[in-house]
């Protein structure tokens, strides 16, 4: 045992975790007890946290001291293990799982258990990194608020009465709250990247391609894609290390790895760089807190050495419509596989008779919430003979014209550079029963998804007029993520500097579980409407 | 179930002219599925030969099989189609517990292989073009099984089951253009073109081409319009038609109906129908309208499948021979004359014989039973040749046991009912029905004796050198042998007792 004493375990970032571990001064049992303490202490009750739908505490401590085992046998077996072995991880409940639910967050999935590992699972288990249980999320990942998940909403760590982001605001909610260092999500318009920018921390969405989409629960399959979370650009860079690189099993995988994320990460250079400022993504429509902290980091990059340039991205003003043909039309067909006869759910309906048409109607009638199923629709309608050109081939169309933007933008630019989200953490329930403002969060993030080039979102800072975090998003050409982990290391040590610490320290600290009167959830919300 | 008017169908053609149109679907005998690496194999338990992605788990992906791709630019080659460069999947959207995914992969408006035709030859000789739209390739459903209620039908049923084995089981499905012009020979067109077909993904090895397993389905499209006008009538479309017999019945039912239906003065109605071959009727299923709304769009999960025109002409490389050239060949390998051999392709049992003798029979032999015991058999039991189970080990073992007398024609005739009654192997029903030639001379002797000395006269003709009249005597003799003797022999015998040399 050593002296360092839980509260610190859980402040170190995955690359400290690390090191220690490697140096035996602190043990994988001791840093995943550490974390289920802290899950324990603030993520239950009525003002908790409510990161995790399903806490995973057996296997977390079997597999830590299994690598603590190896470690102090010492030889062949602990020199090949990997750099995060015995570092805690959390995982979206997007991501299937043996031996743990995957609910994707809705109730038509409640209780079922996967038979298969998804592919980055499967490279968790490789690297020996023990999984703390998976986090809450919009249902199907489908919102901006995490309030649409079927088991209530996740709170903001900064703030308990805000939303933590969405769809992967309980990922990011828990590396906020300490409750893991690491956490995976998953990114279709900025899943990752908006819960970062609101809470505070790192969010990655890798080129399109890049990591395995096997075993994430589809919505919509050209946009989706796995990324990492956590409190430190380096963190996110090894963790992506981990779970990248082509998967036989994800014909859309790339055949080839990106390269050393991790060096570009720990070289965090901008001298000479173009960085360009996107007009379409900042100004009218943005927080002047937002706006405040983006300035303030281009200031600090051109201090560095970057150059920087404006491009202009004029089709980026038709992403968010033709995202919302697109990302539905898609969802819509990826979800028709829930209706209640293989897995999961089953309801039958009140009346006769009982066919399996009115049986599939009354599974998806009761387990899927509005979200999904103003999606499904929306989806359904788009595909539809008749409207198909219009809406489908439309959207499909400013999607190539995004990309011929980013084309020209990245001729202009090495890396883009943009406020992450338009404002700081609403409150819950503010924006539940408008779902056009609720679109409206990602609009800066949406154009990475869909040319299917990588972004991260970094802390920017706090806004002037509220004390939350603003996030700041890098976008980089297809394939080069290197480039977002070498901008965003600079970024991230010049904000530190200025602020004399990471952002998260200034984070108020979280009591455990006080019993407070409870916020309007979801179900109140829907009930009220 | 109601009874359709029909006319007949002499009637139907005099005042009508059909329009046909066929989509087949062919299952390749790859060894994995087309977009998982589950076995395909038919005839498992069911839900055995299953992994995640064929039950449409939360999260999986499709991976499309290599050799499948491989399979389908054959099959167009083979059909003289073009084959794209690039080609896509897209998702057929509907919801039907037979599909996992509540959607069909499969290509929509990027076919693999288009533009192509195939020549149909009739079994007077003539030749018929029939012009292929497309061969796409796309997976294929779980089988449902509806119990309760009636006649296996969804309606009324108590229950059904499902079996995702072929859920996902590569297939081409091979779609014509329309055809026209066949007048009267519809029917037996419409045999020869799903035969064709057979014969050539068969010949390729690219699918067992059993049709009594589904490897070979047809959907028969029927329309008919009064002769000399140019727009089509509207059609029906019959599912599922699953022997090359059913095939003709099935296209000229629907022409009879067809024309009862016009003649009443109603339209035809846009539908499905049922065969069934009990009866040989069809019945309405489905009604088919251009409405129906598979909203398709782009499979967002699969990359476009890239057939580099090297790749292509690496296949067309190691294509066989075309089925014509096959049968040119094999004419003259087996020394058929050329109606003996127009008998044997019409019969559809040349890949039976082929088989035949490859597994050792003379090509005389071969062609003997099979176009005189087993086509026979096949008519009256209303099936396929090739379906009634004669494998070609046993008609090389049964002609060995008539060549070395141990069985007569006749016997050999009687164990193959035996073998097609599923008694066992040759041998096993000869002993089990008694039925050896009796070859001891013993008893042969004695029948013999009785037999001359019944018919004295045909024995003195016989002895004045009159030899033809010794199948009195011989006809005697195994009639008192109820049939077990070695005629052979017996003649043989009757010529030593009466000192006669033949």
């Amino acid at each position: 045992m050593t002296d360092t004493n839980s509260n610190q375990l859980i402040r170190f970032s995955a690359a400290q975790l690390a090191e220690k571990l490697a140096a035996r001064e602190i043990t994988s049992v001791e840093v995943v007890q550490a974390h289920l303490d802290r899950i324990a202490a603030v993520d239950g009750g009525d003002r908790g946290v409510h990161a995790f739908l399903h806490v995973n505490a057996e296997e977390a401590l079997a597999v830590a001291a299994e690598v603590d085992a190896i470690r102090a046998a010492g030889g062949a077996a602990a020199e090949e293990l990997h750099e995060l072995a015995g570092v805690p991880i959390a995982v979206k409940d997007l991501i299937v799982t043996v031996g743990q639910p995957t609910t994707a967050g809705s109730k038509i999935l409640e209780g079922w258990h996967s038979p298969y590992d998804a592919t980055v699972v499967q490279k968790l288990r490789a690297a020996k990194m023990p999984i703390l249980g998976k986090t809450n999320l919009d249902e199907f990942a489908m919102g901006s608020s995490t309030e649409h998940s079927a088991y209530g909403p996740t709170r903001n760590p900064w703030d308990l009465d805000r939303i933590p982001g969405g769809s992967g605001g309980g990922s990011a909610a828990a590396v906020a709250a300490f409750e893991a260092p690491l956490a995976l999500g998953t990114d279709t318009g900025g899943s990752i990247r908006q819960p970062g920018a609101v809470t505070g921390t790192v969010g990655v969405k890798p080129t399109y391609g890049s990591v395995s989409r096997y075993g994430a629960i589809a919505m919509a399959s050209s946009l989706d894609q796995i990324g990492p979370v956590s409190r430190t650009v380096l963190d996110s860079a090894l963790l992506h290390q981990v779970i990248g690189g082509h998967d036989p099993f994800d014909s859309t995988s790339l055949p080839d790895p990106l390269g050393d994320l991790v060096a570009a990460a720990r070289l965090g250079n901008v001298d000479g760089m173009k960085i360009g400022i996107v007009k379409e993504l900042h100004g009218e429509g943005y927080q002047a807190g937002v706006e405040n902290r983006f300035n303030e980091s281009l200031e600090l990059l051109k201090q560095a050495g970057a150059e920087i340039v404006e491009v202009s991205c004029p089709n980026f003003k038709y992403a968010l419509g033709a995202y919302y043909l697109i990302m539905p039309s898609e969802a819509s067909s990826n979800l028709a596989k829930f209706d209640g006869v293989r897995y999961g759910l089953r309801v039958l309906p009140e009346e006769p008779p009982l066919t399996i048409e009115r049986v599939m109607g009354a599974t998806r009638a009761a387990g899927f919430g509005d979200e999904v199923k103003r999606r499904i629709i929306l989806g359904t309608y788009a595909l539809s003979a008749g409207y198909y050109d219009a809406y489908y081939g439309s959207a499909q169309k400013v999607r190539t014209l995004i990309q011929r933007d980013f084309e020209a933008a990245f001729a202009k630019a090495d890396v883009l550079i943009s406020p992450t989200a338009p404002t700081t953490a609403f409150k819950l329930g503010e924006k539940l029963n408008d779902p056009l403002a609720m679109y409206l969060n990602d609009v800066a993030t949406i154009p990475a998804n869909m040319a299917g080039v990588p972004g991260l979102s970094l802390p920017g800072g706090l806004a002037d007029e509220d004390g939350l975090p603003v996030g700041i998003q890098l976008l980089a050409p297809a394939r080069e993520d290197a480039r977002l982990y070498r901008v965003g290391a600079v970024l991230e040590s010049l904000l530190e500097a200025k602020w004399g610490g990471p952002l998260l320290d200034r984070a108020p600290e979280l009591a455990a579980s006080p019993v407070v009167e409870p916020v309007e959830t979801l179900v109140d919300a829907q009930e009220a409407k | 179930m109601s009874t359709d008017a029909t006319l007949s169908f002499e009637e139907a053609m005099e005042k009508y002219d059909p329009v046909l149109g066929f989509e087949v679907h062919v299952e390749l005998n790859t060894k994995t599925k087309m977009f998982s690496s589950a076995p395909n194999v038919f005839g498992d338990e069911p839900n055995t030969n299953v992994n995640e992605v064929d039950l449409g788990m939360p999260g999986v992906l499709p991976v499309l099989n290599k050799t499948a791709v491989e399979s389908s630019i054959k099959i167009g080659l083979a059909l003289n189609c073009k084959i794209a460069e690039t080609c896509r999947f897209a998702r057929k959207n509907y919801f039907y517990p037979d599909t996992p995914k509540n959607f069909q992969t499969s290509q929509y408006d990027e076919p693999i292989a288009y533009d192509g035709y195939l020549d149909i030859e009739l079994s007077d000789g003539t030749v018929f073009r029939v012009e292929i739209e497309r061969a796409h390739m796309e997976e294929d459903a779980g089988k449902l099984t509806h119990l309760g209620g009636s006649a296996g039908r969804i309606q009324g049923a108590d229950y059904s089951l499902v079996d995702y084995n072929r859920a996902g089981v590569p297939l081409v499905e091979i779609v014509t253009k329309p055809i026209e012009g066949a007048g009267s020979r519809a029917p037996e067109l419409a045999k020869a073109y799903v035969a064709a077909v057979r014969e050539i993904v068969k010949n390729l090895g690219v699918s067992d081409a059993k049709m009594e397993r589904g490897n070979v389905r047809c959907d028969a499209n029927v329309s008919l319009r009064p002769h000399g006008r140019e727009r089509f009538g509207i059609r029906s479309e019959t599912k599922n038609v699953n022997s090359l017999r059913a095939v003709e019945h099935a296209v000229r039912y629907e022409i009879q109906r067809h024309a009862a239906v016009l003649d009443s003065g109603e339209p035809v109605i846009q539908e499905t129908r049922h065969w069934h071959e009990d009866t040989r009727t069809t019945t309405s299923g489905r009604e088919k309208s251009d409405a129906d709304d598979y909203r398709y769009f782009p499979e967002p999960d699969l990359v476009p499948v890239v057939a580099s025109r090297e790749w292509v002409e690496e296949l067309r490389a190691t294509l066989p021979e075309p089925p014509a050239a096959r049968r040119k060949r094999l004419q003259a390998d087996w020394g058929y004359s050329d109606l003996e051999f127009r008998d044997v392709v019409n019969a559809g049992v040349m890949d039976e014989i082929e088989e035949t003798i490859a597994a050792g029979a003379t090509p005389t032999v071969a062609r003997k039973w099979w176009m005189g015991e087993i086509v026979g058999r096949a008519k009256n039991a209303d099936v396929d040749p090739g379906q009634l189970g004669v494998e070609p080990a046993t008609i090389v073992e049964l002609n060995k046991m008539v060549e070395d007398g141990k069985i007569n024609n006749k016997m050999a005739s009687e164990v193959l009912d035996g073998v097609l009654a599923g008694e066992g192997t040759p041998a096993e029903i000869v002993e089990k029905r008694g039925l050896a030639v009796v070859s001891d001379d013993g008893p042969l002797l004695e029948a013999i004796d009785a037999a001359l000395a019944a018919q004295p006269d045909v024995a003195d003709k016989i002895r004045a050198g009159k030899l033809q009249a010794i199948g009195a005597i011989v006809g005697g003799v195994m009639k008192a042998t109820r049939g077990q003797a070695d005629a052979g022999r017996v003649k043989e015998l009757i010529l030593e007792k009466l000192g006669v040399n033949a």
